[in-house]
Formats: structure tokens, sequence, C-alpha cells
């Protein structure tokens, strides 16, 4: 390898590199600076640095191509999926700050283990050997456990911790199992040399190493029938840790999957187009009747991160350029309301601590109106009620699969969705017309504006939307 | 004398794998056999892709076998990391006690 290649090689990593340095030179600092104000500033430094790593993935890469022997690619799809991935972060640990100041969590280890997890993250949706999507998925997965487990005094946050870890390693292994038979009916493990050995006649030793690889990575995502650690994770975890969990790790594990599907899978769209539609039903359906009876509402939206996610692989089954568009539309507009609600959700503070019941929302529209109309906004959204944002990204998903011939899997998505709508408007139900009970005191800057700005972005972005259906109807998605 | 060619490694390595998955499903006891099972199926992973590459005669399954061994390193230190912390708070490592949860 010369240098000139080396060079060329490193600088499609530019993001990679600085997350991984500045991942380490945080610890560092931390490590060696005394003092009470350490853990702020380290924390806002990662914030920092989690923002110029998107703008790298922005700006700083240049052009598309492989790297490494093929081992890392960089594309449109790995670029978008980047940005979005260091900006939901960065807006995660916005969120965590306050939070962490007030129930004396706050550590040096919080904002450098979200930041290792981003770089496992990018490394993620980069992924072109199975190698690579290995050691990525590892490196998130690994920061991750510990993440949710991070409250260590706290015995939900152990439970949480050891719950996801158990599942999460058992999910490596049946992705890892998948891997070395793909490897080895395959012949490699460059995602360019697997998509080769696919175009002929798939074996079937290739055919169950896919359905394990799926499985893995269904884990990954929390689609149903691999769900269950959710909502116990969700529950059990820090508040701002399950606002990262609900809103970049998605993000990546989908968009690898949707690339190991569509990239060195291509080939055996037959044999792994049914799979993808019985776990998007399920999905749906879970997210969609499992949540009605949830009192508590990190459960409840964990319930409906499995319908949503559900949603997103209708995208990946529709198996289009307009698929991957609808999915990329979708988890954007997903990522933004789950983080404003999970910021509503830290503003759910009285005199004595944390609630996070449904029904310690109520009356909150007389109490405090400014969070009741953003919560009520963010619930209309995500629900897909027309005409806030979520109801386009919802649309899109559809439209996608009704282009591919799809309409069953269609006609289902929409159905759940009228379900799903429900507990949605109870929670807003619960807020404009029970009485209120209790009083939360005032949030800190940054959860009040984070909540806010999704709020209103609920509206705010419908014309950028529009102008992206106007363009879908008269000169067709490819362009886009 | 038999010859033991690619397909006896492939089902020694499909047996550890099942008995790994079991072990995580069956066990209700205790966690650490939990790590012990996550610990044999990253292992019959191992037997496969060095059987693979040695047929194939290809590095590269070699080399995802030292990977794989690396990260179960890492995910063995972290697996206790949070069993410790779980275990002090809770006084025991029952699985079945872990149900603080549910619904």
């Amino acid at each position: 390898m010369t240098a000139d290649m080396l060079s060329h090689d490193l600088s499609l990593l530019t993001p990679e590199l600085m997350l991984a340095g500045g991942a380490m030179a945080l610890l560092m600092l931390g490590v060696f600076l005394k003092g009470a104000g350490t853990p702020r500033l380290v924390h806002l430094l990662t914030i920092g640095l989690l923002v110029a790593a998107g703008f790298a993935a922005l700006f700083l890469t240049g052009d598309d191509g492989q790297a490494f022997g093929g081992a890392f690619v960089l594309d449109a799809l790995a670029k978008y999926s980047k940005v979005a991935i260091t900006l939901a972060a960065a807006v995660a640990l916005l969120l965590a700050l306050p939070y962490l100041e007030s129930e004396k969590l706050s550590k040096i280890e919080f904002p450098v283990l979200v930041a290792l997890a981003v770089t496992g993250m990018v490394m993620m949706v980069s992924a072109n050997d199975l190698i690579s999507m290995y050691m990525a998925v590892e490196l998130q997965s690994l920061a991750l456990y510990v993440l949710a487990a991070f409250n260590r005094d706290s015995l939900r946050a152990s439970e949480a911790g050891l719950k996801y870890f158990v599942l999460g390693a058992l999910s490596s292994g049946l992705l890892l199992y998948g891997a070395s038979l793909v490897y080895g009916f395959s012949g490699s493990t460059g995602f360019n040399e697997i998509a080769i050995a696919v175009a002929g006649e798939p074996s079937i030793g290739l055919i169950f190493g896919l359905v394990f690889v799926i499985c893995g990575l269904a884990f990954k995502v929390s689609a149903a029938p691999f769900h269950m650690w959710t909502p116990d994770v969700y529950e059990g975890a820090p508040t701002p840790v399950t606002a990262l969990f609900a809103s970049a790790p998605k993000m990546a594990a989908i968009v690898l999957l949707a690339r190991v599907l569509l990239e060195p899978f291509g080939g055996m769209i037959d044999q792994w187009r049914d799979v993808i539609w019985i776990i998007a039903v399920l999905s749906m359906g879970v997210g969609a009747f499992g949540a009605l009876t949830q009192q508590n509402f990190k459960r409840l939206m964990a319930y409906s991160s499995i319908g949503n996610i559900g949603y997103a692989l209708v995208a990946i089954a529709a198996a289009s350029q307009t698929g991957i568009w609808a999915l990329l539309v979708f988890m954007s507009l997903y990522m933004i309301s789950v983080v404003g609600t999970f910021g509503a959700m830290l503003s759910m503070r009285t005199r004595e601590g944390m609630v996070e019941q449904i029904s310690d929302l109520a009356g909150l529209a007389q109490t405090n109106p400014g969070l009741g109309w953003s919560l009520t906004a963010l619930m209309f959204s995500i629900g897909g009620l027309p005409f806030f944002v979520g109801f386009f990204g919802k649309f899109f998903v559809v439209f996608s699969a009704v282009q591919s011939d799809l309409l069953i899997l269609a006609v289902l998505a929409v159905l759940f969705s009228v379900v799903s709508a429900a507990y949605y408007l109870r929670i807003i139900k619960v807020m404009w017309f029970d009485a209120p009970e209790v009083n939360f005191v005032q949030p800190a800057m940054s959860i009040y504006w984070v909540t806010r700005v999704a709020g209103w972005s609920t509206l705010l972005l419908l014309p950028a939307l529009g102008w992206m259906v106007y363009r879908a109807f008269s000169v067709g998605l490819d362009v886009l | 004398m038999i010859d033991i060619g690619l397909g006896h490694y492939l089902a020694v390595a499909a047996i550890l794998f099942t008995i790994g998955v079991f072990g995580i499903f069956v066990n209700r006891k205790n966690v650490i056999i939990l790590l012990m099972s996550v610990e044999l199926i990253l292992l019959s992973v191992n037997v496969n892709l060095v059987a693979f590459s040695s047929f194939l005669g290809d590095l590269a399954g070699q080399v995802f076998a030292l990977f794989v061994l690396t990260v179960a390193a890492a995910e063995a230190a972290v697996g206790l990391a949070i069993l410790v912390v779980y275990f002090r708070n809770r006084g025991d490592i029952s699985v079945e006690g872990a149900n603080l949860m549910k619904g």
C-alpha cells in the first residue's frame, strides 16, 4: 500500500478518526484534570466533538469511495446517516447534562462512552465487510451495555444493564454465526465479493447464514419477535440514556441492515423479503397492541419504538431507491420526535424527584401550557396524524411499499398506525382533560429548548417535506 | 479410519452453538452460566471460521477468528463488571430474581 493510497483511505475515515482520537483524548483529559468542574467540561467538549464529527462527515470526507481493500465504504447513504447519528447523539448528551448533575451521576466516563458508542455507529453505517461490520456492532454495543447500567447504585438500572448485556451478547452471537456461514459458503468476508457469490443460485448454507444475520440485526433494532429486552431496558436505564438508545443506535442498526440486505444479499431478495415482511408486521403489531395497556411513559415509548422500527422495515422490504429514501426520511423524523419526547419526559420532575407515569401528566396543558403544547404536537407527529411531519414519514414508507407491489403490507401498516394512534391520543387526553395532580419544577435550559424546538419542528419542517412531495410526484424520487 | 472433513467441523460447531443458545434460555439459576453460554457461542463460531478458512485456503477466516477472540475477552470483562454491580445491589445472581420490570 503506497502512502498516496493510505492518505486517501484515511481521508474517507475523517469523522471516525476524529471520534476515536477525541474520545481517547477526552478520557485522558478527564483523568488528569482535577476539580469539580471536570465532568461538565468533558461533557461539553464531547458535544462539540460530536457536532464537529458530523460536519466532518458532511464536508471533509471528499468523494465517495471504498477504503482498506473494500472493508469500508463511503456513499451518500453512509454520509447522511453519519450526520444524523452524530447530531442525535449530541442532542441526547445535551439532554443528559442537567439530569446527570441533578442525580449526582455526573462522571467523565459518561460522555466518553457515548463518544465511543457513536464511533461504533458511524463505522456500522460504513461497514462493507463482515469483519468490519462485526467489530463496529460490538464497539457500539459494549459501550451501550455500560451506559444502560450507568446508575450503578440503582437496582433497576443494573438489572436493565444485565438484561441488555445478556440478550445483546446472544444477538451478537447469532450475527456472528451467520457471518461465519456466509463467509464459508461465499468464500469471502467482503460485501463486494459476497454480492458476486450470491448472484447465481444461492446455496442452502448462504440462506442459513443470511437468516442468522437478519436475526442478529433484528435484535439490535429491537424488531419483534426479538424485542423482549426493549421495554425492560428502556424502563430501567437512566432517562437520557434511553433517549440515546431510542435514536442514534436505531438509525445505525437499521441502515446497516438495509445495506446488508440490499448490497451483498441483493441477489437473494426472494429469500429475505418474506422474512422482513413477517418481522415488519410482527413489530408493528407488538408496537401497536403492547403499548395500549402501559402506564409507564418510558415503557410506552419502548413499544412505540418497536412499532416504528416495523415501519422502517416496511421501507426495507420495498427494496428500492424509493424505499431507502423513505427509510431515511422516516428515521430522521422519528429521531427528532423521539428526542423531543424524551426531553418532555426529563421535564417531568417534581420537588421530590423524577416521575415517569403517564398519569403524572394529568392536566399538563393547564399547569404548564408550553410543555403541554410541545408534547401534544410530538405525540400527533409520532402517531402520524396529518398534517404533522410524522404523517409524511409514514406516508413515504407506505408509498414505497405500494410502489414495490407490497399491497398487503401497505394496508397492514396503515391499519396498525390507526391502532397505535389510540395510545398517543390517550396521552393527549390525559394532558388536556384530566384534573391536574402534580406540579413540575422548571426544567434546565437545554431540556426546555430541545423539547420546544422538537415540538415546533413537527410543523416547521412541513415546507421542506412539501417540497419533497412535489419533487417526488413531478420528477420521480430517484433524483433526490 | 474415517476421513474428517468440513462437515464434521461444522457439525461440532453447530452442536456447541445450540448448547450455548439453550444454556441462555433453559438455565434459570445462575447468571454466570449465561456468561459461559455466551462464550460457548462465540467459540463455536471460531471453530466454524477456522474450519472454513482451512478448507477454503483463505486467511481471512483466521483473521476474523482472532478478532472474535479479542471481542470475546472484552465482552466477558464488561459482562462481569455489570454482573458485579447487579450483585452489589441485589445480593444474589439468580436469573429468576431479575424480574423487577415486567409487562
